[in-house]
């Protein structure tokens, strides 16, 4: 076969003729072509006829099998939450103190949590609570606010230092700007600076640390407690502990004492329900520091 | 007398522009303004350089006008490697977000380059090759020179104009934020003029034509310029907030803006980059290969077919959003029924080599070109396969979207615009031939391993990632986060980066081959007069 020269019978042209050479043949259309064109139109004119499709004045043809994308979408998310009804009920009733008990509603708890923390949570606080600069770990035993059941759940209900909570309950606390107010002079800031590195570590300039308690003696204790270690009912971090929330270098401390902080989280109430916060509360509460 | 008039008018457009500038609202109108005086006062210099020197009178009407072609078609090479360039920039800065440097934020973030990228492949690269190879056809199939004398010289400098003035207003800000209708108001005004011009040269040049019949790549390039003419007046219809600032107000608001975005954006793919690339396909194709189109019927059908079909499937855009369900079904059920439609342009392509196909061997060209056809046939059987509701629920939003976006336009229309610049480089600057085959098959083969690393990377990424965000447990509730999806991809963006630098190198190969063709290949004597069949 190969050897044979090709034998190559050009159709007619048009009889058209452009820029000295430009040409067409007069061959009909492929038939397969034509075919799988009619096809299309003729399933098109079906599919208009079975689906919503055909726009009138007011409102368009519903089509014959009452397809629509709205309702499709209600159904999924209703059959899941029939499925789910006794058991998501059953969460947002129990103590709260009790889910972990029975394995069942704690298994369901962990993975409706899961899925809350991922969609709502991780944007700050990062995959599994490992948390970010400004947004606390929530997969350590170092708790601003008290690692309880209780603690998390209130906290993720109302929130910290928000003005959107419906019952105001939001946590609240307010460290002063020591440096901006002009509360202390420079050189006092860089003394209780140097006095809360040496609470947990190596002090930037130890000559100053004897001084620095005596400013944190007055400003500071009564948050902070005398020994540093901290205060949940206000939210006043320990500082004895080596976990910081913004930095624990010089720099970033010395930022903190003088401008003071002001970390702010959302209340879940309006967008959450008491099911899912009590299930994000135990997934977080189980991640590892939960107490 | 005439050069009196243009001095006066560009004198008043510089005066206008630095008094917009210095009134000026915000940073992108500032130096857009300072961008048209300084256009406007190169143009008066350069006139008045010109005035009352003697003038050699010589009659042009025999010869075609080829010098805005000339110079369109080192824009086109230039403006490719530089949409390239910018899309390799941001496709590793997905991978890599180091890359959007501190000191570069509000200027060379992703954000900002993104639309760059975007606006300089389509607008600045696939914009300057339709004028130019339009401008180039349109002649030689009418055998008559452009119609309009210099109004083709308008519209080659005011296209330019608006592409500086549109990506500059990107960098710094300037944006209606509507996909690839950035360009604020007075750009889009600017370009509605420009626009009507070129209406105007082509239809002149159809009219004025020497040959009993309209060629089959002109009735593409018309229908490319009037629609994209409508699209883009309805899409940009918008309020300036002030005379001396760069922001407007949209229109259309809610789903009506999204709906008529998307008649846009759609359309902007059928009738720019379909439309118009189909034009240049029918005129190049068959003159590389040397061989008659395959089918005027088929051309006839698929062309009207095209146009009728191509115009309703917008919505398709907008599944499972606030768009109404009716117009939804309408979206894909047209979109379904274009895939013939667009079929027949890649029959009518592929099949005019029939009884050619041994130049496949010889001719890197004709490969090119068979290649872009090929990825051409591939996307617009992917494009309604995605319309499909069911389909596009898990394809949506994905990186599949932005693999089938780039299979075809790297493959298709960047494809078929190299080997239309291979094809005319030599004619316009009446050289033999190519400076190198060899370095045209280089081309070949990096660009077209480039897309398939692209194209692969995507649809794995979008079908994984698509996957990821429907994935629920048992109980029915989501399994990944969106970091998740993030995250797993990090691979395949490499992949696609890699993609898409072998696709810029096989780029900057064809310069310095077509550079080196215009310096080195042996001359030939001049062909640009006109040659009416009999």
């Amino acid at each position: 076969m190969a050897k044979q020269p090709q034998q190559h019978q050009d159709p007619d042209t048009t009889g058209h003729k452009w820029d000295g050479d430009l040409e067409e043949f007069n061959n009909p259309l492929p038939k397969w072509w034509v075919w799988i064109f009619y096809l299309t139109i003729i399933w098109g004119i079906w599919y208009t006829i079975a689906y919503p499709a055909w726009p009138g004045i007011k409102s368009a043809t519903a089509g014959y099998l009452g397809f629509s994308t709205r309702a499709q979408v209600a159904e999924e998310i209703a059959e899941v939450e029939t499925a789910n009804a006794a058991i998501t009920e059953k969460l947002a009733s129990v103590e709260l103190a009790s889910i972990s008990g029975d394995a069942e509603l704690n298994s369901f708890a962990l993975n409706a949590g899961e899925a809350v923390f991922n969609t709502w949570c991780v944007q700050c606080h990062g995959r599994e609570g490992r948390g970010f600069v400004g947004y606390p770990t929530l997969s350590d035993d170092d708790w601003l606010w008290g690692g309880t059941m209780e603690d998390i759940h209130f906290t993720v209900t109302h929130g910290i230092r928000n003005e959107d909570d419906p019952e105001g309950e939001a946590r609240y606390s307010e460290m002063p700007a020591f440096g901006v107010d002009e509360l202390l002079e420079e050189e006092q800031v860089d003394q209780v600076v140097n006095f809360v590195m040496s609470l947990s570590g190596d002090a930037q300039d130890p000559a100053k640390v004897a001084a620095g308690a005596v400013v944190y003696e007055e400003n500071c204790a009564a948050c902070h407690m005398e020994d540093g270690s901290g205060d949940r009912a206000q939210g006043a971090p320990n500082l004895k502990d080596a976990i910081w929330l913004y930095g624990g270098d010089f720099a970033s401390i010395k930022e903190t004492v003088w401008n003071s902080r002001y970390g702010a989280m959302p209340n879940w109430n309006t967008r959450l329900s008491e099911a899912e916060i009590r299930a994000v509360a135990t997934y977080v509460h189980q991640l590892g520091g939960g107490e | 007398m005439g050069n009196y008039i243009k001095l006066i008018v560009f004198g008043v457009i510089v005066l206008l522009a630095l008094i917009a500038a210095s009134y000026a609202r915000d940073v992108a109108y500032m130096v857009n303004a300072l961008e048209v005086a300084l256009v406007a006062a190169v143009a008066f210099i350069w006139i008045l350089r010109r005035t009352d020197e003697p003038v050699k009178k010589v009659d042009l009407s025999g010869e075609y006008m080829d010098g805005p072609i000339r110079i369109g078609v080192a824009l086109t090479a230039f403006w490719g490697v530089v949409g390239f360039l910018v899309g390799v920039i941001i496709a590793f800065q997905l991978a890599f977000p180091q890359l959007n440097f501190e000191w570069a934020q509000g200027y060379l973030n992703f954000g900002r380059l993104r639309p760059l990228h975007t606006s300089a492949v389509i607008f600045a690269f696939g914009g300057t090759a339709l004028i130019t190879t339009s401008f180039y056809i349109v002649q030689r199939t009418s055998a008559a020179r452009l119609w309009g004398g210099n109004l083709a010289w308008f519209v080659f400098w005011g296209y330019q104009l608006v592409i500086l003035l549109a990506a500059t207003g990107y960098l710094l800000g300037a944006t209606h934020g509507k996909e690839y209708a950035e360009p604020e108001w007075y750009v889009d005004w600017w370009l509605t003029i420009v626009w009507v011009a070129y209406l105007l040269v082509f239809v002149g040049t159809i009219m004025k034509r020497k040959e009993p019949h309209i060629y089959v790549a002109n009735w593409f390039l018309l229908s490319f310029i009037i629609t994209v003419a409508m699209l883009h007046v309805v899409n940009n219809l918008a309020i300036p907030v002030s005379f001396f600032g760069s922001k407007s107000v949209q229109v259309f608001s809610g789903v009506q803006d999204a709906m008529t975005q998307w008649w846009y954006g759609h359309n902007a793919v059928g009738f720019f980059l379909t439309a118009g690339f189909l034009g240049m396909m029918y005129y190049f194709v068959p003159k590389q290969a040397e061989r008659p189109v395959f089918s005027y019927k088929l051309s006839i059908i698929h062309f009207w077919a095209l146009i009728f079909i191509y115009i309703w499937a917008g919505p398709h855009h907008l599944h499972y959003t606030a768009l109404p369900d009716w117009a939804s079904t309408l979206g894909m059920v047209f979109s379904v029924v274009l895939w013939m439609p667009s079929w027949g342009g890649m029959i009518n392509g592929l099949m005019t080599l029939s009884g050619a196909w041994d130049k496949l061997r010889t001719d890197p060209v004709i490969r090119m070109m068979v290649i872009s056809i090929g990825f051409y046939g591939m996307s617009t059987f992917e494009g309604p396969m995605m319309s499909i509701r069911a389909v596009n629920s898990l394809s949506h939003y994905t990186d599949w979207t932005i693999g089938h976006v780039h299979s075809g336009a790297l493959g298709w229309n960047g494809m078929i615009t190299f080997g239309a610049l291979y094809f005319l480089v030599p004619k316009l600057w009446n050289r033999e031939r190519l400076y190198s085959l060899s370095l045209v098959s280089w081309h070949f083969w990096l660009a077209t391993i480039g897309i398939i690393l692209y194209a692969a990377a995507m649809w794995v990424t979008g079908i994984m990632e698509g996957l990821m965000w429907r994935e629920v447990d048992a109980n029915g509730f989501l399994v990944n986060s969106f970091a998740d999806t993030v995250a797993a991809k990090f691979p395949m963006y490499v992949v696609r980066g890699t993609g898409g630098l072998l696709f810029l190198t096989g780029a900057i190969i064809m310069c310095y081959n077509l550079w080196m063709t215009v310096k080195r290949s042996p001359a030939v004597e001049a062909t640009n007069h006109m040659v009416p069949a009999e």
